[in-house]
């Protein structure tokens, strides 16, 4: 009998809400305490169908492989080859995408170009300009072009191997950078033009144009600019990537950038990266069917970020279409973020390995993402792209590995027909049949 | 001088044509004939020449202009000189919206009016409108001047950070976070500097200065009614 309950009756168990639960409880009392909106890196967080849902068939009777140690399954890939004079030619289709300088310290920038040089890929500037020492480490270095234009001058545009003009980001489409008083330290300050210690706003909208008349101009005037000499790419979130992807070749992109929620941000609203824009397995597929419907697929090359961790993911998206992947968080982990070695210093900032998402803050124990001078000398740049070069090595062995079991001599001969999904969800954004059935839940009338 | 006749050599020869000069270069006056209202007309110069396009020019004429003088006859399209790092921009007539967006340094004058959003997120660049200037002007705009002596639309400087407005006529309404200053002694000496440099006779003591309130530079719920 409970002692508390001297009548006898029984109570029932203690019952945690489905809706108010314990993460949503303290997400409440954050924002009851503090007024102002969850700010946080990273990209979405939620379960979302991925391409983990889906799984390559191999080979069979009627598909044989290759021999993994004597045939050869090419990995290069060129970038921007339809209207520039010096496409971008890459030895492996994994690329890194755009991290701004303040949001990263200056050695974190420079492990990333050194690792990227090292396994012969390109690495991209961010929202806060061209630093020296990226450029000097980055043998292939994509220039983005974005709204606020921090640190935009042409003698850095004219340096640059390729121009990425930003128009969204997977984890906040529609939404501008942000930079917190913290990491606005004088050499930041001093780039993006702004007073020490403000809380930056970005915008969202670039400065001088809207829609896709206006790009095709903007495209123009850069291209006159640059002498048409390097290519010109087009990022967007992943939010209507069919007519996003068809408009950007109209305006005359070189490439398309296409990134997905689970793609990471520096900072940005918490409610904005978890239900703002679609999972990256659900983008792919409109965007390359908007590329052949033009006549353009293979011609303007698709890039495909967002939550791509391995060699798997990248043969994944390469089967459904894509020239490339570019990655982000995936980068920053093998630079040494999130650790387990530093779960001491995590737990003093309330939070574990694996879960720091607060980069905004400047803290990193990890060094990475900080303008502390202190924590900025735990990051060694050397090592640090040492071990990046590592990581896109053994993604580009473990898509060779998989493309080769499919018969394929190429990266780029992956196809739909490989693949197969675990889940209806995934069966139908890829476009390939749910496992051992003949059915594409949401296409009529097919079967094998 | 050189005269080039945009419609017959193309946009490309013409801008090849004016990157090739070299700092150094004795043919410093450049006269473009038959814009008729062309694209990305003088882009990315970066040389101390002296260009006169004859006519109105479209999106970006004189875009990330360094060193240059550029001279525009007519009307200007929009984001005319958007992002100037240096140099000069002279329009005889109106200009479109956009202008000198995000522009760095260097000078824009403009004889008649300018549309909306001129001097969006200026970051060090100086703009005097002889007329008047549309809204949402100097939008987040950094540093720099934007000089009015006509009047202003609605919505001038909003979200502004450093940037100095000086307007001699009436502003329709301030945008979020700007707010009237006082014209201090200092301030009559920047803005006499500016109208003698861009050859607009104007008393500068006729002049109110706008500017950042600061209040929005850190985040804080009490003004989030501001956004």
């Amino acid at each position: 009998m409970n002692k508390h309950d001297p009548k006898g009756i029984p109570h029932t168990t203690p019952r945690q809400s489905a809706t108010f639960t314990q993460d949503v409880n303290s997400d409440i009392r954050r924002a009851a305490a503090t007024g102002i909106y969850d700010i946080r890196g990273g990209g979405a967080k939620r379960k979302v169908p991925s391409f983990d849902d889906l799984l390559f068939m191999g080979a069979s009777i009627s598909r044989y492989p290759l021999e993994g140690y004597r045939e050869k399954c090419e990995t290069s890939v060129t970038i921007g080859g339809l209207h520039a004079e010096n496409p971008i030619e890459l030895d492996i289709p994994i690329t890194i995408a755009g991290m701004s300088f303040g949001a990263l310290s200056g050695p974190a920038k420079e492990a990333l170009g050194r690792g990227a040089s090292a396994a012969g890929t390109s690495t991209t500037t961010g929202d806060g300009g061209m630093t020296p020492e990226e450029r000097g480490h980055s043998d292939k270095l994509v220039y983005q072009y974005l709204p606020s234009r921090y640190g935009m001058n042409p003698d850095d545009l004219r340096k640059a191997d390729a121009i990425e003009i930003v128009v969204g980001q997977g984890a906040k489409p529609g939404g501008g950078g942000m930079l917190l008083g913290q990491k606005i330290s004088d050499r930041v300050a001093e780039m993006r033009n702004l007073p020490k210690g403000i809380d930056q706003r970005s915008a969202c909208r670039h400065p001088d144009w809207t829609g896709p008349d206006d790009l095709e101009i903007k495209i123009l005037e850069l291209r006159e600019i640059t002498g048409w000499k390097v290519p010109i790419y087009v990022k967007v979130a992943g939010a209507r990537p069919y007519y996003d992807t068809t408009l950007a070749i109209k305006a005359g992109a070189d490439a398309v950038v296409l990134d997905g929620m689970q793609g990471g941000t520096a900072a940005t609203q918490d409610v904005f990266i978890e239900h703002v824009g679609q999972p990256t397995l659900a983008i792919v597929r409109p965007a390359v069917q908007a590329l052949q419907d033009l006549g353009m697929h293979r011609k303007v090359q698709l890039i495909l970020s967002g939550g791509i961790r391995s060699g798997a993911d990248v043969a994944k998206a390469m089967a459904l279409g894509a020239d490339a992947v570019a990655i982000g968080t995936a980068a920053l982990i093998a630079l040494g973020d999130n650790d387990p070695k530093w779960e001491a210093e995590y737990n003093k900032l309330g939070t574990t390995a694996g879960a720091y998402d607060d980069w905004h803050e400047g803290q990193d124990p990890a060094g990475i993402t900080t303008q502390d001078p202190e924590l900025m000398k735990r990051f060694d740049p050397i090592e640090g792209g040492r071990r990046l070069r590592n990581y896109l090595k053994v993604m580009t062995l473990e898509a060779q590995t998989i493309a080769r079991a499919c018969g394929k001599n190429h990266l780029h001969n992956l196809e739909p027909e490989d693949l197969v999904a675990l889940t209806m969800e995934a069966a139908a954004m890829a476009k390939v049949p749910l496992a051992g059935t003949d059915w594409y839940p949401g296409k009529p009338n097919t079967t094998f | 001088m050189q005269t080039i006749d945009l419609q017959e050599i193309g946009l490309r020869e013409l801008n090849k044509t004016l990157h090739a000069q070299a700092a150094d270069t004795n043919q410093t006056a450049w006269e473009i004939v038959n814009p008729k209202g062309a694209h990305a007309i003088a882009c990315g110069l970066d040389a101390p020449i002296e260009v006169t396009v004859k006519g109105s020019t479209g999106y970006y004429c004189a875009g990330m202009n360094q060193q240059a003088t550029v001279n525009i006859h007519g009307s200007a399209g929009p984001g005319t000189g958007e992002n100037i790092m240096s140099g000069k921009i002279v329009i005889e007539g109106d200009a479109s919206q956009y202008l000198g967006a995000t522009g760095h340094g260097g000078l824009i004058v403009v004889k008649g009016n300018a549309s909306s959003r001129c001097g969006i997120s200026m970051k060090g660049v100086n703009i005097v409108v002889q007329g008047s200037v549309g809204h949402m002007s100097a939008f987040m705009g950094q540093s720099g001047n934007l000089v009015v002596c006509g009047d202003a639309g609605d919505a001038l400087g909003d979200s502004c950070y450093e940037a100095r407005f000086f307007v001699r006529g009436t502003v329709k309404s301030l945008g979020a976070d700007c707010e009237k200053k006082e014209m201090r002694p200092e301030h009559i000496e920047i803005l006499k500097g500016l109208l003698d440099e861009a050859g607009i006779d104007a008393n500068p003591a006729e002049f109110t200065r706008y500017g950042s309130a600061r209040t929005l530079y850190n985040f804080d719920v009490d003004n989030a009614g501001a956004y």
